[in-house]
């Protein structure tokens, strides 16, 4: 598989007011050309890093990230971000938001009212025609996120960068999204890097999963293979036992390997066996439960 | 009102007294809203029970909103009359009401150089302001938004800013005299002087808090500097801007009446001078309602627009 995107054994780190703080460590990964990659991990670890890596709005301290073998320097509308809380312009309807991003990209061969079919499009990509002269404060949370999809879609971007795209969205609204961004990237064939931390939608999306280690120098732990048919039905595929198993493995990575401390608490407390009441958890209480770290 | 704004409000004025008159009018704006906005829930609640409970607690209402600036006024004016009583020369509410009946018989009267009706006086004030304020408008916001953008620029700039704010405003006017050779120049350059900084400040503060991820679009979308500037910055910051337009406009008015005192000719500020040396205390009394009136109309007014260009809010 020829890499499309490739992140080269990067590390970045941070200028702080305690001195320099490490977020990544000896980081490589590529992404091929149509795939759909994921980018799983404890909160912290540097997800949001990466991706603001090969978004171009990061400058890796060591290491390169090249894009179709070029050095990647700056960001740019090839590739395209949906933003961790979507990131419209309150001052614009959907449309207008949407239509920014058009007019940046198209705006130099193409006509205006050109231009406006392309925006209307995308909107209606993903459902919200009806809510085409809204402001963002005037849509719920869901439909904000679908015109961040919308805006970065309608970008035709070599690259769709999701930072956690869903995070902040109730369980169903989250599954109907999920279910309209597997059926447009699909159809457009679209090479995608999410960041996310769950772990059902990391597999049901994904062709490959890439799962980090805990910072501080955080870097890939492993890489997983979803070799799952698509078209993916989320209801077919929760009883099906590859699913089942590729979930495993994830969960395993992220709560056995890799537990966060703030997890390892709580794992603790509900053993029962070494937590006991007001007494907080030692340093050493989640250390026993790194074996790999 | 918005907090935020509020606290630019305080941060950004350069003169004492104006934070008080800013202080005592908000208060009461945002009590008058708040109300308005209760209102129509006190409403549909008791709507049911009895129509006349309704109608009694809908002039309850209305009574409650008008009655304590009614009192407050009222107090000001018993406050005053008691002091008149004391000393001769302060004339008593009566009297001064009179003297307005007379001054606003003919405002447009026009006898000569010294000798024209109150319309005249203030309309040569506002001129006054709004060139001296729209020459800072003009250069002050234009100013903020490349301090604000520009981080050197904001750096070079801070120092200048932090010296000149807190001069008095009439400490300019010899300096104006000796550049302009002529008073009314020069009243207009302490008006300008005086009304910059406010515009200045808040705009830069404006441009300098666009959230990052608005930025961060603009940079995925590598945005033009000029379509950063009126599909980003331009929105992002306008009620910063307005706010300082505002607080602008408001020291503009304090200054001018003390600025025309010193410079003569037309104008309400030299009016209550002239006044003052023909011991005429009613006019003078009379001319200070009209100096705060005329304040209080152009503060309301810059709210609304305020409200207007705020994007939160509509
Ligand atoms: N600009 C920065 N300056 C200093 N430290 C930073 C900066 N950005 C990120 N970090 C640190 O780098 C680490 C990784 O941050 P990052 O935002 O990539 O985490 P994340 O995996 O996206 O977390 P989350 O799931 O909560 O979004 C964190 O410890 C964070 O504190
Ligand atoms: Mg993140």
């Amino acid at each position: 598989m020829k890499p499309y995107v490739a992140v080269d054994h990067v590390d970045v780190i941070f200028d702080t007011k305690n001195g320099p703080f490490q977020a990544l460590a000896n980081v490589s990964a590529s992404i091929a050309k149509g795939e759909f990659v994921s980018i799983i991990g404890h909160s912290g670890c540097g997800k949001s890093t990466v991706l603001n890596l090969i978004a171009g709005l990061l400058d890796p301290t060591t290491g390169c990230v090249l894009l179709e073998d070029r050095e990647i320097k700056g960001p740019g509308p090839e590739r395209a971000v949906v933003f961790q809380n979507h990131s419209l312009l309150p001052w614009l309807t959907v449309f207008g938001n949407v239509y920014l991003a058009v007019e940046r990209v198209f705006g130099v061969n193409e006509t205006k009212p050109a231009l406006a079919e392309r925006t209307d499009k995308a909107i209606e990509m993903v459902g919200l025609s009806h809510a085409r002269d809204k402001r963002p404060n005037e849509i719920s949370g869901g439909m904000k996120q679908r015109v961040g999809i919308a805006r970065a879609l309608a970008m035709e971007p070599k690259v769709l960068l999701m930072d956690e795209p869903f995070g902040a969205l109730d369980a169903l609204t989250r599954a109907h999204l999920q279910d309209e961004l597997m059926r447009i990237t699909g159809d457009l064939g679209s090479t995608v890097l999410m960041v996310t931390h769950d772990v059902d939608e990391a597999v049901l999306l994904s062709d490959r999963i890439i799962m980090m280690t805990n910072g501080p120098a955080a870097t890939v732990g492993e890489i997983l293979d979803v070799k799952l048919p698509r078209p993916r039905n989320r209801l077919v595929l929760a009883e099906d036992a590859r699913y089942v198993h590729l979930r495993g493995e994830v969960l395993r990575f992220l709560y056995e390997k890799h537990m966060h401390p703030a997890v390892s608490v709580a794992r603790v407390a509900c053993n029962g066996t070494r937590y006991s009441p007001g007494t907080p958890a030692t340093p050493q209480d989640s250390a026993a439960l790194h074996p790999a770290q | 009102m918005n907090t935020e704004v509020v606290s630019i409000n305080s941060m950004a004025l350069p003169a004492g007294n104006s934070a008080g008159v800013n202080q005592l009018r908000q208060p009461v704006a945002s009590r008058a809203a708040a109300h308005e906005a209760n209102s129509p829930k006190i409403d549909t609640g008791s709507a049911k029970p009895n129509s006349g409970q309704r109608a009694g607690k809908l002039l309850n209402g209305a009574f409650s909103t008008v009655m304590p600036p009614v009192l407050g006024l009222l107090l000001l004016v018993v406050v005053w009359a008691f002091v008149a009583q004391t000393t001769e020369y302060l004339p008593s509410p009566a009297k001064t009401w009179l003297s307005a009946l007379e001054i606003f018989g003919d405002p447009f009267y026009d006898r000569g150089l010294n000798d024209k009706g109150i319309g005249w006086q203030l309309w040569a004030s506002l001129k006054r302001v709004f060139e001296g304020f729209g020459l800072a408008a003009l250069i002050g916001i234009p100013l903020g938004f490349m301090v604000g953008r520009f981080d050197a620029l904001q750096r070079m700039m801070n120092p200048v800013i932090s010296l000149l704010r807190p001069v008095s405003p009439l400490a300019w006017l010899p300096i104006g005299l000796a550049v302009f050779k002529a008073a009314d120049p020069s009243a207009i350059f302490v008006i300008f002087i005086t009304s910059i900084w406010p515009m200045v400040i808040n705009t830069s503060l404006g441009v300098a808090s666009v959230p990052q991820d608005y930025l961060n679009v603009a940079r995925v979308l590598k945005l033009s500097e000029w379509k950063v500037f009126t599909k980003i910055l331009l929105p992002a910051s306008l009620p910063y801007v307005v706010t300082g337009i505002k607080l602008a406009l408001g020291i503009a008015w304090l200054v001018i009446v003390a600025a025309e005192m010193l410079t003569g000719g037309v104008g309400i500020g030299f009016w209550i001078w002239d006044e003052w040396n023909n011991l005429n205390m009613a006019h003078i009394i009379v001319a200070i309602f009209v100096v705060g009136t005329v304040g209080l109309i152009l503060e309301q007014s810059m709210a609304w627009v305020a409200n207007r260009f705020d994007y939160r809010k509509n």
